[in-house]
Formats: C-alpha cells, structure tokens, sequence
C-alpha cells in the first residue's frame, strides 16, 4: 500500500508542530523519520495511523482518502515505544487481540486466532512463549510480542514509534536487523521513527530528515549522510564540523585568510563550511589550511580527537587525527578539509 | 591519617540510614501503646459489651423487628449509592485522565468536596434543597414522592458522602498508567466500547475494587448526612447507625452494641479485603511500573 501525503499540517492548542508537509512513500518502501525531539516525526506518524485528526492536508492510503478515516478503519499496525502491551493477557491474546475485536462476521474463530498467534510468535522467533505474560519477558521479547500483534491485523501500512528507543545498545543493534529481516519478509510498507541517526542510515530504505515540524531532506541513507542539504541535516546524521566563512571571488575565508577551498559556484558573501571530522588531513603551516589552537584531544581507539579553535577562538571544531601523528602533540594543528559542504546564506 | 579512619579499628557500625535499637523500641512501643488505647481496646469493649449477656440475647436484640428493618434499609442504601458511585466515578477518572478539556481542576476540586465537607452540611444541604420550605419539596411531595424523611434522602445523602471514594482510588492510578494501552487497542480495531471492556477496566479492576471497598464501608456507616436526613421514622428510615444511637439513648445498651458490633464486623471483614487487595494490587502496580 503507497502512502501519500500532502501538505498535513497540524496544530496542538495553536502550537504549530507541523507546517505542510508533503511525502510520498512507495509501497513495501521502508522509511525512517529522522528528527530531534520536536521536530514532528512523531506527530506526523500518529497523522499517518489516524490517533490524531491533521489541521490541514490530506492523507492517502493508496488512491483513497484515509485522513476521512478513523484509526480503526484504517487498519495499520502500530508499534509504540513502550510496547503497550495487555499487561492481563497472555502474549498469544495480546497478538489475538486485533482479531478478537473483529465484528462477528469477519472475525476467525478461536483455533484460528490461537493458530495465528503461534505463527507470528515463529515469525518473531519467540515460538513456546504464548501462555507468558508480559512483566514476565525482557524489553527486547516485549517489543517482539508488540510486532506481532501488530501484524496480526494484516496492517495496510506498519507505523513504528521508536521502537528501540526503551532497550539497550545491544539489544537495539541486534533487533534493528531482526526488524529488517522481518520487513523483507512481509513486505509491508513500513514508516518507523527515530532519533538515532545510525538506526535510520543503517535500516531504512530511504531516511525523512525533519526539523521543526518541516522535512529537511528526504533521500536515501547514502545521499542524505554524503550530501545534506543543509547545514542542520549535515550536522543532524553524523559528527560534524561547522564553521562560519566568507566567500570572495570564488575562494572561502576564513578570518580573510584563504583555507584552501573552493567556493564552486557560490558568489560573494558569508556561507558555512561542514565537514565530517574523520575527513580531514594535517598540513605543513604556510599552506592555505584552517588553523586552530588545541582545547582538548582525547584518544578514541585507533584515532585521536583533537578539539580546536578557529576563526576567532569563537567555534569550536573537532578533528579526527591518526593517534602517531605528529601533530597530536602540538597546540596549534592546520589541517584541511578533504571531502566538506558548502552552504550559502539561503534565502529566507 | 588519624587510625581512628581504618574501617577494621572502628567499633560495630551500624547501618547508617536507620536509628539505633532503643530508639526503635521507644517509637514502636508509643505507636503500638497509642493503637491499642485508641483503636483495639474500643474494639473490644464493644464486642464485651454485646456479649456480656451471653450470644442468645446478642442475637436476641440484632433480630428484633426494628434492628432488621434498619440492617435491611443500610443494605437496600449501599446497594444503591455504592453501584451508582462506581459508575459515576470511573466516568469522571476516566475524564480527568485520559483527557484534556476546560474546567478539569475544577471538576478534581468538586469530586473532593463531600471529603472537606462536614456529613452534618451535607444532610442540611438537602434538607433546603427538599424541605417544606424549598422550591422542590413541595413540588415533589404533591407528586407523591418524599425525599426528605424517607428513604430517598437517605440514599442522596448517603451518595453525597462517598462520591469521592472511587473517582479518587482511579484518578492516580489512571494518570499513571496513561493512554498507551488504548490507543493500542484502537489501533488494533477495538471500538471504545471493546477498549473500555478488555483494556482499561482490567487495568484498573484491583484499584476499582479498592474503591468499592471503601465506599461500601463508608456508604453502611454513615452516620451525620443521614440522621440530618432521615427523620428517624423506626423501622422505616433508620439506618443501623441510626438505630444504634437510638438504642443507646434508650438504655438499652446490649442491643446497641450488638448492632454496633455487626457494623464492627463489617470494618474488620473490609480491612480483611482491603489488605488482600492492598498485596494483589501492589503485586500489579509495581508490575506495570517496571514496564515503564
């Protein structure tokens, strides 16, 4: 099932949390919505399940208008953070649940929903855990029993709300693959949201950047992490480096001294340099190069994080430096840039 | 270094966080002293005082012809305010927690009122609301129907005063646990009804019965409302805490401690479930909060 949606806007109480926004995703697609707190990922994903009703804008689930829909017609599986779970049923009637509230005419009978549940408990490889309760299974188990209840429903659409946000670092990694596993299997056009860049680069098909209740990039995981389109969204996806220039005639400033960048195209004016910390190289003083003075340096593994400042001891920068560097021991480090961004002032 | 600091030199240490024996001993023993003058001894001497004449006459004085009306008339009261209170508050929990909407403070402020109130204002209450002298009464009594002096006003007065204990017991307990599991259910399918029927009222049936407990309790000993109220009209709108003043006024002390001590009885067969309740319930609770 594609879902289109089109310029949803919602408002809570005259509190904007979300401006016109519009996306389409393919059927069987699998989308991450990527964002800080605030920034209208969750909110837009409730729009999409139907537990709120948009302020303007229209939702499609296919060529029909679901925003016209209530959540129960709209039939689509959602998954929350904290599980939500019948604490008084069994995992196998949490997982029947769906099918038992059915009108009588559609709903299976009661072998059949037990046989369903068994089925989707294989389907989460939790097979033998049916006639448990859920305080009796751990976070990582809970979260499964969630997504097997909302499969059970055969969803339209699968809406997951963080759904690792509650477990741990270890437990997270290892369901991320299990949900992308489970995703191939099915099919299903899935919309998770998240806060966590890596989980969305690593699992979605293609990540929805979002930023103050506005989309600031939609692509896929590659092109959103080497070619933001923005300074918040190169900032947002990965560790970042970024720094206040000026351009003048094709060359960028810094503090009036070139660095060693061309400006491309951009013309004459303030603009703002990103770059990743580990794409960086150390050069000899006297070259162009951003020089900073050494705050900090701490050794990460095989690499050393120097911590400078530049352009006027105002902004902080971090690079990424090989730990037998001779530069490691200095207390001004130029370096330049290899692979960076370049954004012009845009305009408002 | 002063030796002194060497854990291994130092004298038995104990645990910091609680006090020492004595002063253990001296607290335990002023609660326990204080419980049993105030609490138990009372508790005892009415079960003596009913007594003190051999069970036949106990038994003798609770089956007179007006001591059952009176036990049959707080049983018909509790049987109808407890259930009218049960549905009143889960609706208003059920408003206050899982939704927003003007006024709500307001609404937690008047749900406390008959707690802050006194019984005997809340009797008086009724008696100008449906007194000879108010616009209703009257009106009503041309009707035929008597609210004040008759049973009517007992179970309003009666309602008056336990309204709180349901609504209250939820609120919390409610507000805590959220709207996760319902719009789960909603997600899945369930109409309002289903969500209400196999979500929220499993979530909340311990602490629900809780309540009723309490306002059963409360709705049969209820004393001031209801002797505004009731008239004292034997046999028919007496309640047994009625009754048993009367009796005491009357000198006829054996009776009235019998009766006394089935009311006794209930506080203790109430206190009984309340802390059965108290271990399923906490057992649940602390359940739900590591889910969280």
């Amino acid at each position: 099932m594609d879902v289109r949606i089109s310029n949803v806007g919602k408002e809570f109480e005259r509190f904007p949390a979300l401006h016109g926004v519009s996306l389409d995703i393919a059927s069987g697609e699998l989308i991450a919505l990527l964002g800080p707190s605030g920034s209208g990922k969750t909110t837009l994903l409730r729009l999409i399940a139907g537990l709120e009703i948009p302020t303007e804008g229209t939702i499609f689930f296919g060529d029909e208008d679901a925003s016209r829909r209530t959540v129960q017609e709209r039939n689509v599986g959602f998954v929350f953070q904290h599980y939500a779970l019948f604490r008084h049923m069994t995992v196998a009637e949490n997982i029947g649940f769906g099918l038992k509230v059915r009108p009588r005419a559609t709903r299976p009978p009661k072998s059949e929903i037990r046989r369903r549940a068994s089925e989707l408990l294989d389907l989460v490889q939790l097979s033998g855990l049916e006639d448990r309760f859920p305080n009796q299974l751990s976070g990582g188990q809970r979260q499964r029993v969630a997504l097997a209840r909302a499969l059970a429903i055969e969803p339209r659409v699968l809406l997951l709300d963080e759904p690792f946000g509650a477990l741990d670092a270890q437990v997270r990694k290892e369901l991320r693959r299990w949900l992308r596993d489970i995703h191939d299997k099915t099919g299903h056009t899935t919309v998770f949201v998240t806060h966590d860049q890596e989980e969305a680069l690593e699992l979605a098909d293609r990540v929805v950047v979002m930023s103050q209740g506005r989309i600031e990039q939609v692509g896929e995981p590659d092109e959103v992490y080497d070619r933001p389109n923005s300074p918040f969204v190169f900032g947002f996806v990965g560790p970042a480096s970024i720094l206040p220039v000026t351009v003048e005639d094709g060359e960028v400033l810094l503090q009036d001294r070139p660095i060693g960048i061309p400006a491309g195209e951009l013309p004459t004016g303030t603009a703002i340099l990103a770059f990743r910390p580990h794409d960086v190289e150390v050069v000899e003083s006297g070259e162009p190069a951003i020089v900073g003075t050494v705050v900090a340096s701490r050794r990460i593994g095989g690499v050393r994080e120097v911590e400078l400042e530049a352009g006027g001891g105002r902004e902080r920068l971090e690079i990424e430096i090989p730990v037998d560097h001779p530069a490691t021991a200095r207390s001004r480090v130029a370096f330049r840039p290899k692979r960076w961004r370049l954004y012009g002032d845009r305009p408002s | 270094m002063p030796s002194s600091a060497n854990p291994l030199a130092a004298p038995r240490m104990r645990d910091p966080t609680t006090e020492g024996p004595l002063t253990r001993r001296v607290l335990l023993g002023i609660a326990l002293i204080f419980l049993a003058l105030v609490l138990l001894l009372p508790l005892v001497a009415v079960f003596a005082e009913a007594l003190r004449n051999g069970i036949g006459t106990a038994l003798l004085a609770v089956t007179d012809r007006d001591t059952l009306a009176a036990i049959r008339l707080t049983l018909l009261v509790a049987a109808i305010s407890v259930p009218l209170n049960l549905v009143f508050g889960v609706a208003a929990a059920w408003a206050i927690a899982k939704f927003e909407f003007r006024g709500k403070a307001f609404l937690i402020t008047l749900i406390d009122l008959p707690f802050s109130v006194s019984p005997v204002i809340a009797g008086l209450v009724y008696v100008l609301l449906f007194g000879a002298s108010s616009v209703l009464g009257p009106y009503l009594s041309a009707q035929g129907f008597h609210v004040l002096f008759a049973v009517p006003g007992v179970v309003l007065a009666t309602i008056f005063v336990t309204f709180p204990f349901v609504a209250r017991e939820l609120i919390p307990l409610m507000q805590a646990q959220g709207t996760g599991d319902e719009e789960a259910a909603l997600s899945l399918g369930a109409d309002g009804w289903q969500t209400f029927w196999h979500v929220t009222l499993p979530n909340i049936r311990w602490a629900l019965l809780y309540g009723v407990l309490l306002c059963n309790a409360r709705a049969m000993g209820e004393f001031g409302a209801v002797s505004v109220v009731s008239g004292r009209l034997r046999g028919e709108t007496v309640t047994m805490p009625l009754q048993i003043e009367i009796l005491y006024n009357e000198y006829s002390f054996v009776a009235a401690f019998a009766v006394a001590s089935l009311l006794a009885l209930l506080a203790l067969v109430t206190l009984v479930l309340k802390s059965l309740l108290e271990w399923h319930y906490g057992h649940e609770l602390a359940a739900s909060n590591g889910r969280r």
